[in-house]
């Protein structure tokens, strides 16, 4: 079994929801890259989202932007991230790992390379946010070839039609992207999102995890009734922002304990397995 | 004078109909964003393709370019500069002339009556040059819709003028600091007020790059300098030109200008892009001639990209050849062999642009100086009798203080 389905069958089997941080890989720099990976774990992350950054981040806000920036300026790039994973693969072989990125990076590396280095590094899924499920044939074959898993992203504004195409696509877990903007935009209705997730769900089986605009741990607590996972971005890239270098893997930690403890408050208010 | 140009040509079996239904010109273009904006990009091809094939639309849209536009353009037979180059007849298709001083016009002018038909009161738009911001707003000011600019702060150094001319003409002009701070920057933060505004907002991108349907409807509004120019030229000149010219930045007047010749076999297509300081150098914009195919802005074309897969900064004297993509279009008509890129540099332009002024009283802009410039290389190559046309995009007004500051002069 893979490590997401893993990951999620024992978080239902305990009436919880995933809690999955994003940090954008290389931010504040690639030195810090394994310690960051261990501080989120050692603070509850059940999943791990890993930017791979990029010069031209168009659905990111500012915030996530200007990570990808320093990043890149530390000289930060897809090989070198992909050999930071296999490295820490060495110490922790149970946290599901999924890259998240922009499609040139890995066009750049070829579609089916990147594939096979993925896998060889214990990468467990990739979300490219520019390749919608109809222009990535190629791309779900590769992945699949590899037994790595396609996350695709879903909005409020998905079409019946879409939600199809992307329940018939997905693997791993689908990302519901609750507002309408970029990332960090702001807060959210946890209403519409339920209502949303209650007609993808209808369509697949796959896990569902919610993300974009989940800014304090109530919101987590609200989202993490009903959702499969919660995605925590933009408020851990803020605080690893504002931290010298050498505190902002604990600094993410820090923020990211108090999620787990909003996320874990919500199990009591959960449906069972 | 009036002139009879049909604006949708029926297609026939076997024809050039690219893009497909889903956008792409063989591998290239295509719909690579985010899930968030799907919804969007489905509302607009929905409209675009109701407008295109609607009379009543094509007819308003001809009245305005007609009357409020000043189309047709005039081609111009640049007599003196060909006897100076000794060699082929230049004609020059005159794109300065339109209101707003370039081709820019033809586009903003049919999106925004596209935007009016979908009931979205206010525009945003993505600008290097400014020419697109000014013909953005000058479209917004005449539908009395409010209008957001992006312009990287590089280039709102470069072209305070046409800020200023925006800001005129009741835009918001909103610089753009991250990344390299120009036009590539101006399209991501113009992506992402869409996607947060979606419902009131109908977003004018300024080149034939994007997602679909941009780069196919760019092209579409564009192609009117073609086909003005298949009317005109046996009417001027007794025949079609061996070879048309034109800069391609990110390609919207040289799509204008190709599109309509590609089923004349016998006319040569020749994109001209930005050299820069020379290719060697790496400081250039020339996207066809030295970069790679890749995805960026919603599309799969050439880039100038590093060995990560990194989008590079460019560089060049216009701010309008500035950008490390290209239409996708141009990349299949390059793949393809039906068109040829070749670059020019920022001197070649320069010295083009004073020859332009000089032999023909023609103050031409910086971008397409690029064009003029290839033209002074080709004549002179080719007996007196063929014929090469030159999309003449823009006037060079807006190009005043950078022309001084390149001779040595302060304005």
């Amino acid at each position: 079994m893979s490590r997401i389905a893993a990951t999620f069958d024992r978080l239902r089997a305990g009436r919880r929801a995933a809690l999955v941080p994003f940090v954008t890989a290389g931010d504040p720099s690639p030195a810090h890259l394994p310690d960051m990976l261990r501080s989120l774990v050692a603070n509850g992350a059940d999943v791990i989202e890993l930017g791979v950054p990029f010069s031209d981040p168009m659905a990111d806000g500012p915030t996530i932007q200007r990570s990808s920036e320093r990043a890149l300026r530390a000289g930060t790039g897809l090989a070198m991230i992909l050999d930071a994973v296999r490295q820490y693969r060495r110490e922790d072989d149970r946290t599901p790992i999924v890259l998240m990125g922009y499609a040139n990076p890995i066009e750049h590396m070829g579609v089916a390379a990147f594939a096979g280095r993925a896998k060889e590094s214990g990468i467990d899924g990739v979300l490219v946010v520019d390749y919608p499920p109809e222009e990535s044939g190629a791309w779900a074959e590769a992945l699949g070839a590899a037994g790595i898993a396609p996350i695709f992203l879903l909005s409020p504004t998905s079409s019946q039609a879409r939600i199809d195409l992307v329940a018939r696509m997905a693997k791993g877990y689908i990302y519901y992207v609750s507002l309408k903007g970029v990332t960090g935009a702001a807060n959210i209705d946890t209403a519409d999102v339920e209502r949303m997730l209650a007609r993808i769900r209808s369509r697949t089986s796959v896990p569902v995890g919610v993300g974009f605009g989940i800014r304090d741990p109530e919101t987590a607590r609200a989202i993490a009734r009903f959702a499969d996972a919660v995605v925590i971005g933009s408020r851990i890239v803020e605080e690893i922002e504002r931290a010298e270098p050498d505190q902002a893997a604990q600094r993410a930690g820090a923020v990211l304990a108090a999620f787990r403890a909003g996320v874990d408050a919500a199990a009591v208010d959960r449906a069972g397995p | 004078m009036q002139m009879r140009v049909p604006v949708a040509e029926p297609r026939s079996p076997g024809a050039y109909d690219l893009p497909d239904a889903t956008g792409h010109f063989g591998p290239y273009g295509g719909t690579f964003v985010a899930e968030t904006l799907q919804a969007a990009l489905e509302e607009l091809r929905d409209a675009y393709e109701a407008c295109r094939t609607d009379p009543a639309f094509q007819a308003e849209l001809a009245y305005e370019l007609e009357h409020y536009v000043g189309r047709p353009s005039p081609v111009y037979h640049a007599k003196r500069l060909s006897d100076e180059l000794g060699g082929a007849q230049v004609y020059l298709k005159r794109e300065d002339l339109n209101h707003t001083g370039a081709h820019k016009v033809n586009n903003t002018m049919g999106q925004a009556l596209v935007a009016r038909r979908m009931g979205k009161p206010r525009v945003i738009a993505e600008t290097g040059a400014g020419q697109h911001g000014v013909a953005t707003a000058t479209v917004a000011a005449r539908y009395g819709m409010e209008c957001v600019v992006y312009m990287g702060t590089e280039d709102v150094a470069r072209q305070a003028q046409n800020v200023y001319r925006m800001k005129l003409l009741g835009a918001t002009v909103v610089p753009v600091t991250s990344g390299s701070r120009t036009l590539k920057d101006a399209l991501n933060e113009a992506m992402r007020d869409w996607v947060t505004n979606v419902a009131n907002t109908f977003y004018i991108i300024g080149t034939v790059a994007g997602p679909h349907p941009y780069p196919m409807m760019v092209r579409d509004f564009n192609a009117i300098v073609g086909k003005e120019c298949l009317v005109q030229m046996p009417a001027l000149a007794g025949r079609q030109p061996d070879y048309v010219l034109a800069c391609v930045g990110g390609g919207s007047n040289a799509m204008g200008i190709f599109h309509p010749y590609i089923p004349h076999a016998g006319v040569k297509l020749v994109g001209v892009e930005a050299g820069g300081l020379g290719i060697s150098t790496g400081k250039h914009a020339a996207t066809l001639s030295a970069g790679s195919p890749g995805v960026l802005h919603g599309n799969r074309t050439y880039l100038m990209q590093d060995a990560d897969g990194q989008i590079l900064e460019t560089h060049s004297i216009s701010a309008g050849l500035d950008y490390p993509g290209v239409g996708p279009e141009h990349a299949w008509l390059k793949d393809s062999g039906r068109a040829s890129y070749v670059s020019v540099t920022d001197d070649e332009a320069l010295a083009a642009f004073h020859a332009l002024c000089r032999t023909e009283g023609i103050i031409p802009a910086l971008e397409s100086s690029h064009a003029v410039a290839h033209a002074m290389r080709l004549a002179p190559t080719l007996a007196r009798d063929r014929i090469v046309l030159v999309n003449l995009s823009g006037r060079g007004d807006k190009d005043m203080h950078t022309v001084a500051k390149a001779s040595g002069l302060s304005l």
